[in-house]
C-alpha cells in the first residue's frame, strides 16, 4: 500500500545479484500441486476418472467443471487487472446478464438473438464502467462500486421481482450437456481463453493494456489512445461476466437475481492475484489465472473429498490463500532472502 | 481550501432535502418517532462506517466488517449461552478485534499486500468462523440484552432514543475525538494524504497504518455487539454485504476514497441518508424494493462525480493534492 521502501539495512547482505525469475506459472502451479497431492495422500479416489453415461467423471472434472463460470469471469477481470483497475461489478452484471436472458426465452427469441442480447447487456455494462474509469477519471474501486450496488436492483426489476424459469435444450446443452465426452462448457472457456490470448498476444492490444497499466501517463505520451484501450477492457470483462451468467442460468434454468454470481467478483479477483498479477498492473497472466481458479475451486471440493465438515471451508480457504499471497509477496522473499544471506555469511565466517 | 468542504456540504443539503421531501408527501414523516426509528436501524451501519472511514482516510479499505459483525453476533450468542456476561463477551470480543484489525494492517503495510485483498481473506476467515461456531441462529437470552434493547430515552412526540442510537452517539464522539483531537488523528489524514511525504515528515506510517485497523476492528467489534444486542440473536449469516453500505456512507458522506480528505461526521449523515431512502421508498408503499438499491447507487454516481469535479477545480488552483 505504502510506495515507500525503507532503504536497506544492510547492502551486502542483499543476493548478489536479481537471479533470473522463475516463469510466472511456476508459483501458482506449486500451490495447485502442494493441495492435490495433499488431498490425494488423504483420500486416493480424489485422482479416479470414470466415464459414466458418456462423460468424464470424477473430482478433477468436477474442479474444473464448476471453475468455468469464475474462470470466464476471471480472464475478463485479468485484462482489467491488466491496465491497473479493478471491476467489482462483474457480479451484478452476471446477475443483469441471467435476467435479460431469461426475459428473452420467454418472449421466444431464437438462442442465437437470445445470446447476442444477454453478451450486448454484458458489453453495455462494460463500457459503462470503462466510460467512469477512462472519461471521468474515477478510481476504478468506486466506479464499478455504482454498478456493482444499482446493478442487482436492475436485474430485480428486469425480472419484475420473481425468479423466472425456463426450458430451453440449447442453453441446458451450452451448460450442462457435453460433446463427446467433454463438458460443452470447457470448450467455451478454452475457446475465450483462446480468443482473448490471440487479441492480447497476437495484436498490439495486449501491449497497451499492459501499458497502460504499467505507466499510464508514459503510455499516452507514447501515442497510445489509453481511453479507448481502458474503454476496451472493461468491455472485455463485461461480455465475459455476462457469458458466465448464461452458463449458470443455462445450468439452473432460472434467474435468481438476488443471489446469481454473489461474490464472485471476490473469487475472480483473488484467482487473478493468485495467479501471480499485481492489481498495481501492467501485467495479463491469462493461463495462471485459469490456475488461480482451479485453486480456489480445488480447495473448495478437496474440503468436502477429505470429509471435513464443510463449516470449515471457508476458514481453510482464507489460511491457505493468505499463505500463498505471502510466498508470492516480494517483499517477504527479499526478507528471506536476507535472512538466509546473512546466516549464510555468519557459517562462513 | 473551502472547495474541499464542498462535498460534506453537498451530503447534508441531500439528507435535508430527502428529509423535506418526505416531510411534505407524507404525514407523520417529520416525527419524532420515525427519526429515533432512523437512528435505531441505521446505528450499526454507521457505527461500522466510521471505523471505515478512519481506514478509507488513510487510503485504504476494509471488506471484512460484513463478518465482523455476523462473527461477533453468534459469537456472542455462544459465549452467552454458556454463562458469560453479554459485557465480558464484548470485552474479549473487542480484544480479538483490534488484534486481527493490529495483523491486517500489519500484512499490509509490512509486505505491501493490497488491503482490499488481505481484507477479502479476513472476510472469508471471520465468515468462516462464524460457521464453525455455529451452522444456526442462536438466541441472546440474558436480562442485560433484554435491558438494552428495551431501553429509550422518550423524545417529545411520540419518539425515543434507543440503546443502539445511544451506542452510535457514543461511537460518533469517540471518532471526532480521534479523528480531529489527537495526533493519531492527524497522521492518519497525513499517511492517506500522501504516504512518502508523511513518512520523511517523521509520521510514523507502520505504526499508523496498523493503528487504523485495529481501530477499524474495535469500531467493528462495536457493531457487531450493536447489531446482536440490537436483534438479541446471533445468525453466521447475517449482516453479509454491511461492508458495501458503510463505504457507501462513507462515500456519499465526502471522504475521499483516494484518502486524505474527508470528515467523520459526514459517514453519519450518508449513513442516515441511506436510510431515508429506505424509509422514503417504504413509506410510498407502491414503490418496489430494488429501487433502493438502484437510487443509492445512482447517488454514488452523483456524489463521486462530484468530488471530482471538485478535485479537479482544486488541482486547477495550484495544490498538487488530488492523484
Amino acid at each position: 500500500m505504502i510506495p515507500v521502501t525503507p532503504p536497506p539495512t544492510e547492502t551486502a547482505a542483499r543476493p548478489p545479484r536479481e537471479k533470473k525469475s522463475l516463469p510466472s506459472f511456476v508459483w501458482p502451479l506449486m500451490a495447485l500441486a502442494t493441495i492435490l497431492v495433499i488431498v490425494g495422500l488423504i483420500e486416493p479416489a480424489f485422482f479416479s476418472i470414470r466415464i459414466v453415461e458418456g462423460r468424464l467423471y470424477g473430482s478433477l472434472v468436477d474442479i474444473v467443471y464448476r471453475g468455468t463460470p469464475i474462470m470466464l469471469i476471471a480472464l475478463g477481470m485479468a485484462v482489467v487487472i491488466g491496465t491497473s483497475g479493478i471491476d467489482l461489478s462483474v457480479g451484478s452484471v452476471v446477475a443483469i446478464a441471467s435476467a435479460v436472458m431469461a426475459h428473452y426465452i420467454h418472449e421466444g427469441w431464437d438462442p442465437a438473438s437470445v445470446i447476442a442480447i444477454s453478451l450486448a447487456a454484458g458489453l453495455a455494462c462494460g463500457l459503462w464502467n470503462g466510460f467512469l474509469v477512462a472519461a471521468l477519471g474515477i478510481q476504478p474501486i468506486i466506479a464499478t462500486l455504482i454498478l456493482m450496488v444499482a446493478g442487482r436492483g436492475m436485474a430485480l426489476m428486469i425480472n419484475g421481482g420473481r425468479i423466472p424459469t425456463f426450458r430451453s435444450d440449447f442453453f441446458s446443452f451450452v451448460s450442462s450437456g457435453s460433446i463427446w465426452i467433454i463438458p460443452t462448457r470447457l470448450f467455451l472457456v478454452v475457446g475465450v481463453a483462446l480468443i482473448l490470448w490471440a487479441l492480447l498476444r497476437r495484436t498490439a492490444f495486449g501491449l497497451f493494456v499492459e501499458a497502460v497499466g504499467a505507466n499510464p501517463s508514459a503510455a499516452r505520451l507514447t501515442g497510445i489512445a489509453t481511453r479507448t484501450v481502458t474503454l476496451g477492457a472493461y468491455g472485455i470483462a463485461g461480455v465475459c461476466a455476462a457469458l458466465a451468467g448464461l452458463v449458470i442460468t443455462g445450468d439452473t434454468r432460472s434467474s435468481d437475481a438476488v443471489n446469481v454470481g454473489m461474490w464472485s467478483e471476490l473469487d475472480a479477483i483473488l484467482a487473478v492475484v493468485l495467479g501471480g498479477a499485481s492489481l498495481s498492473g501492467g501485467r495479463i497472466y491469462l493461463a495462471t489465472t485459469l490456475l488461480g481458479v482451479l485453486i480456489i475451486q480445488s480447495l473448495t471440493t478437496s474440503i468436502l473429498m477429505t470429509g471435513l465438515p464443510p463449516e470449515y471451508n471457508l476458514v481453510v480457504k482464507a489460511v491457505v490463500i493468505l499463505a500463498v499471497l505471502l510466498i508470492q509477496a516480494p517483499k517477504l522473499r527479499i526478507q528471506v532472502a536476507n535472512l538466509a544471506a546473512a546466516f549464510r555469511g555468519r557459517g562462513a565466517k | 481550501m473551502r472547495e474541499r468542504r464542498l462535498p460534506i456540504m453537498a451530503t447534508f443539503v441531500v439528507f435535508v432535502l430527502l428529509y423535506g421531501l418526505g416531510g411534505l408527501t407524507f404525514d407523520h414523516f417529520m416525527s419524532t418517532r420515525v427519526f429515533g426509528n432512523l437512528l435505531t436501524d441505521n446505528a450499526f451501519v454507521i457505527i461500522a462506517g466510521l471505523g471505515m472511514t478512519f481506514v478509507i482516510l488513510s487510503g485504504g479499505i476494509d471488506l471484512s466488517v460484513g463478518s465482523m459483525i455476523g462473527f461477533v453476533g453468534i459469537a456472542t450468542a455462544t459465549l452467552v449461552s454458556h454463562g458469560v456476561h453479554p459485557l465480558v463477551a464484548i470485552m474479549l470480543l473487542l480484544v480479538l478485534g483490534v488484534v486481527l484489525g493490529a495483523a491486517m494492517g500489519y500484512v499490509i503495510d509490512a509486505f505491501e499486500i493490497q488491503p482490499f485483498i488481505v481484507t477479502l481473506t479476513a472476510m472469508f476467515l471471520l465468515r468462516g468462523l462464524c460457521f464453525v461456531i455455529s451452522l444456526d441462529s442462536v438466541p441472546i437470552k440474558h436480562p442485560f440484552v433484554t435491558a438494552f434493547s428495551d431501553f429509550q430515552i422518550p423524545l417529545p412526540g411520540d419518539g425515543w432514543v434507543s440503546g443502539p442510537a445511544l451506542v452510535m452517539i457514543a461511537m460518533l464522539i469517540v471518532a471526532l475525538v480521534i479523528a480531529h483531537l489527537t495526533r493519531f488523528g492527524a497522521n492518519v489524514y497525513a499517511v492517506g494524504g500522501d504516504a512518502a511525504s508523511a513518512l520523511l515528515l517523521g509520521v510514523p506510517v507502520r505504526r499508523t497504518i496498523v493503528g487504523v485497523y485495529a481501530l477499524n476492528g474495535a469500531f467493528g467489534v462495536m457493531a457487531g455487539a450493536t447489531y446482536a444486542f440490537y436483534t438479541s440473536s446471533g445468525y453466521p449469516l447475517a449482516a453479509s454485504g454491511v461492508e458495501l453500505d458503510a463505504i457507501a456512507s462513507v462515500v456519499i458522506g465526502g471522504t475521499l476514497l483516494t484518502g486524505g480528505v474527508g470528515l467523520v461526521i459526514g459517514t453519519v449523515f450518508g449513513g442516515l441518508i441511506q436510510g431515508l431512502i429506505q424509509t422514503l421508498i417504504i413509506f410510498d408503499g407502491s414503490l418496489d424494493s430494488w429501487w433502493i438499491r438502484i437510487v443509492i447507487g445512482g447517488l454514488l454516481f452523483v456524489f463521486i462525480v462530484l468530488q471530482k469535479v471538485i478535485m479537479r477545480s482544486v488541482t486547477a488552483l495550484g495544490s498538487p493534492q488530488a492523484a
